[in-house]
């Protein structure tokens, strides 16, 4: 468990001020705390020839680029850009490579990612290369494909979370003058930092821990470059998949809130993972904050934290649906990173894209269930669970 | 059911028909009727909204309430809770309640032949003492505002129930999350929600409880026929306010300690008023009713200049009216919160103009320190 001292980085503090003031002092005209909801497609010149700095929403809008100027300074990054949705991020990303280029890939992948890859970027030409991101050996060996010119990481991978050494693989990643991208999803920059690791590009379904209520569908790159921004800026603007203005303020809102939330799914997901592994109808805890996680001492290494994501194996797959249709506090729907605690069944859920082989390979079999962690109270998430195995 | 549990599922978080996580924002004025001599459960929505009928079950489970209730903003709740009685009855009112409170009864409800008499509840026998016959109710608020002062809310609602009166508390400076008078013995409970239950500087609103659920309908009623209410857009940011409140306020909470103790050892600092500080006249009391000192603290400095000074030079709190948001706002009683009040009246209640109140939000307490330490360097 990371501990306050730890959380407590000088950096950290910086974010946890910069997160609770997100957005405020935007509005010089009027003073107002809260950044306003600019719901306005265009804006009036001065005179020809002379501009705000805003013109149309497409290309900039007030609320949405106070949760960009956030979103790149939680990362450290230079430039931050909000989408319409994690996937349309990750779909900008991917339009930075051109047919005939491969990139490696994690194989345990967003189901949702893999489906891009596969069905929409591996027609045009552009395929992915899939490995075992928490090996850096095996992704040494990938990246000597001379037409890899990308990596792709999904580090906690989903629902296995296994831990991937950002450091090492961005190193190897640049001597091969190959982009490093960076799902930061499940650890949000409060836990880890991928652009300080050497990544280039960070991306997140805001809709998850960032925004964190549920509520809101929102996507987020940010870039370590100013070349890199130039590029993203200029596929941001021209295919248009942004966010808008009161999806924008959601999630700047949410942020507000996230160092706090994120601190408690934690302490809460240790406390439930723990749990879990002394129940006597509990196979395997996928959790890297249990100690012989292999991915632990990374994490830690990098002053990070585990994050509010736990998968579970059952002794067997007829308890499945006696689970999920008994929990009284957890909701068994799709998605995770909320206040409320979530219970997802990834085999037919959030995997069901990926075919039955490959899902028995990675281990996501139909005994496995995953939880996002909420910020109930720990001992009615351990009841709720108890009552169902 | 754990109160943090509880903020996050009140039972009417999740949408009945289609199972959202998020109640939808029913943004209606009226509901199709498919039978039209038996109208359903919604028909117009100023007597009922789903969106916003989700917040006030949560605001009822919160306070432990029969009846939660809605209102346009933390004055409209009030004033609705103060429509309860008739012209001709009397009132008893703590002295520090906030200003808000105070102008709507010396202005409005006096015209309208509701008589109130203020005193200092800090001492319960004052609240006796200004007891008559005519009296209908207790209005009382703790800690008040600004130099959090405590009033013993067991000992108020003995003197309530003594004398069959209506006991109502405005709790905003402390939340369900930290006192709940209704388990005291209040029947009314009013909040300004714009402030910790919002949470985060972006909504006006209020909200009320009851104890019993006859009081309720009355308040109901109150609130359907003056129609103060809290429109749907904002009764769902109150809500997902509520969802953190939790955890906002333990952070906050945590913070104003530490800020407390650490004002309390500045040389420019003459006095720190925070009812969390073992030397707070009010502590024993506010610790046996509430979870914590809060998050709102007063200090006061040696003078109008000195504090005016200070205010100027301070980068990281807003200075602004206001308090209970995630970003730490400070505050000038003298030109803000008590400008309406004559100079002399504000002074011999100890609201000097070397006072400053501070709501500390979620920075970083180090942060915070680094920047007031600063700023009072160089008054």
């Amino acid at each position: 468990m990371a501990k306050e001292e730890d959380f407590n980085t000088p950096t950290d503090r910086r974010l946890t001020t910069l997160l609770a003031q997100a957005g405020n002092r935007h509005d010089s005209a009027t003073g107002a705390i809260s950044v306003p909801i600019y719901q306005t497609a265009s804006f009036g010149h001065p005179a020809l020839g002379q501009s705000t700095g805003f013109d149309y929403s497409r290309t900039s809008n007030p609320t949405r680029l106070a949760l960009e100027e956030t979103l790149a300074a939680a990362d450290g990054g230079h430039r931050g850009f909000a989408f319409a949705s994690g996937l349309a991020a990750i779909d900008s990303v991917l339009r930075l490579f051109a047919p005939g280029e491969r990139l490696v890939v994690t194989e345990d992948l967003y189901g949702g990612t893999f489906r891009l890859f596969e069905k929409l970027y591996r027609p045009l030409g552009i395929e992915p290369v899939y490995a075992d991101t928490s090996d850096v050996g095996a992704v040494r060996a990938a990246l000597a494909d001379p037409r890899v010119r990308g990596l792709f990481v999904e580090s906690p991978t989903n629902p296995l979370l296994k831990i991937a050494d950002l450091r090492a693989l961005a190193a190897l990643a640049r001597e091969r003058g190959a982009l490093t991208i960076v799902d930061n999803t499940f650890l949000t920059p409060c836990l880890q930092r991928p652009l300080e690791q050497g990544a280039d590009l960070v991306v997140y379904s805001a809709t998850k821990y960032l925004a964190g209520h549920n509520d809101v569908v929102a996507g987020a790159v940010v870039t370590r470059t100013p070349e890199l921004s130039e590029r993203l800026g200029f596929l941001q603007n021209a295919a248009g998949g942004i966010l808008g203005p009161q999806d924008a303020w959601l999630t700047l809102r949410g942020l507000k809130t996230l160092a706090l939330r994120v601190e408690r799914q934690q302490a809460n997901a240790l406390s439930v993972a723990e749990w879990l592994c002394r129940h006597p109808h509990v196979r395997r805890v996928y959790f890297p904050g249990l100690p012989g996680h292999p991915g632990r001492d990374i994490l830690l290494r990098e002053k990070g934290g585990w994050g509010g994501m736990i998968a579970f194996e059952t002794d067997e797959a007829a308890r499945i649906p006696g689970i999920l249709s008994g929990v009284r506090v957890f909701l068994f729907a799709e998605s995770l990173g909320g206040v409320e605690s979530l219970i997802t069944y990834p085999a037919v859920q959030t995997h069901a894209d990926i075919d039955a082989a490959t899902r028995q390979r990675l281990g996501i079999n139909d005994r496995l269930l995953r939880l996002s962690i909420g910020i109930e109270h720990e001992q009615d998430l351990i009841r709720d669970l108890e009552g169902v195995l | 059911m754990n109160d943090r549990t509880r903020l996050i599922h009140s039972g009417r978080d999740r949408d009945p028909y289609t199972g959202a996580s998020s109640i939808p924002v029913y943004q209606v004025s009226t509901f199709d009727q498919p039978d039209p001599e038996h109208l359903g459960r919604y028909d117009y929505a100023r007597s009922d909204n789903p969106t916003r009928e989700a917040l006030e079950h949560t605001v009822a489970a919160l306070e432990g309430g029969a009846r939660g209730l809605a209102f346009a903003s933390g004055m409209a709740a009030t004033s609705s809770a103060l429509l309860l009685f008739q012209a001709g009855d009397h009132l008893v009112v703590g002295r520090d309640i906030y200003g808000g409170t105070y102008r709507v009864l010396t202005t409005l409800f006096k015209r309208w032949g509701l008589d109130a008499t203020f005193v200092d509840s800090t001492d319960p026998d004052n609240i006796r003492g200004a007891i008559t016959p005519q009296t209908r109710g207790l209005f009382v608020e703790t800690p008040a505002n600004p130099l959090l002062q405590i009033t013993d809310l067991r000992a108020t609602a003995e003197i309530a129930r003594a004398h069959n009166l209506l006991a109502i508390t405005d709790n905003t400076f402390m939340t369900p999350y930290l006192q709940r008078p209704l388990d005291l013995g209040f029947d009314v409970v009013v909040h300004s929600a714009t402030k910790f239950l919002g949470g985060h500087s972006d909504v006006i609103a209020g909200v009320a409880a009851t104890r019993e659920e006859a009081l309720g309908r009355r308040l109901k009623a109150i609130q359907n026929g003056f129609g103060a209410i809290l429109g749907p857009q904002d009764s769902w940011l109150v809500l997902r306010g509520i969802k953190t409140l939790a955890v906002r306020l333990e952070a906050q909470q945590r913070a104003a300690g530490e800020l407390a103790r650490w004002l309390q050892a500045r040389p420019e600092v003459r006095r720190v008023c925070y009812p969390g500080l073992d030397a707070h006249p009010g502590h024993a009391t506010h610790m046996a009713q509430a979870r914590g000192g809060g998050a709102v603290i007063s200090f006061e400095l040696a003078d109008g200049p000195a504090a005016v000074a200070f205010m100027k030079r301070v980068t990281l709190p807003l200075v602004a009216v206001s308090l209970g948001g995630v970003e730490s706002i400070l505050s000038y009683p003298a030109t803000m919160s008590h400008a309406a009040m004559p100079r002399e009246e504000r002074l011999s209640r100890g609201i000097t103009d070397g006072l400053v109140r501070l709501s500390v939000g979620l920075e970083s307490v180090d942060d915070l320190t680094a920047d007031l330490s600063a700023a009072l360097a160089g008054v």
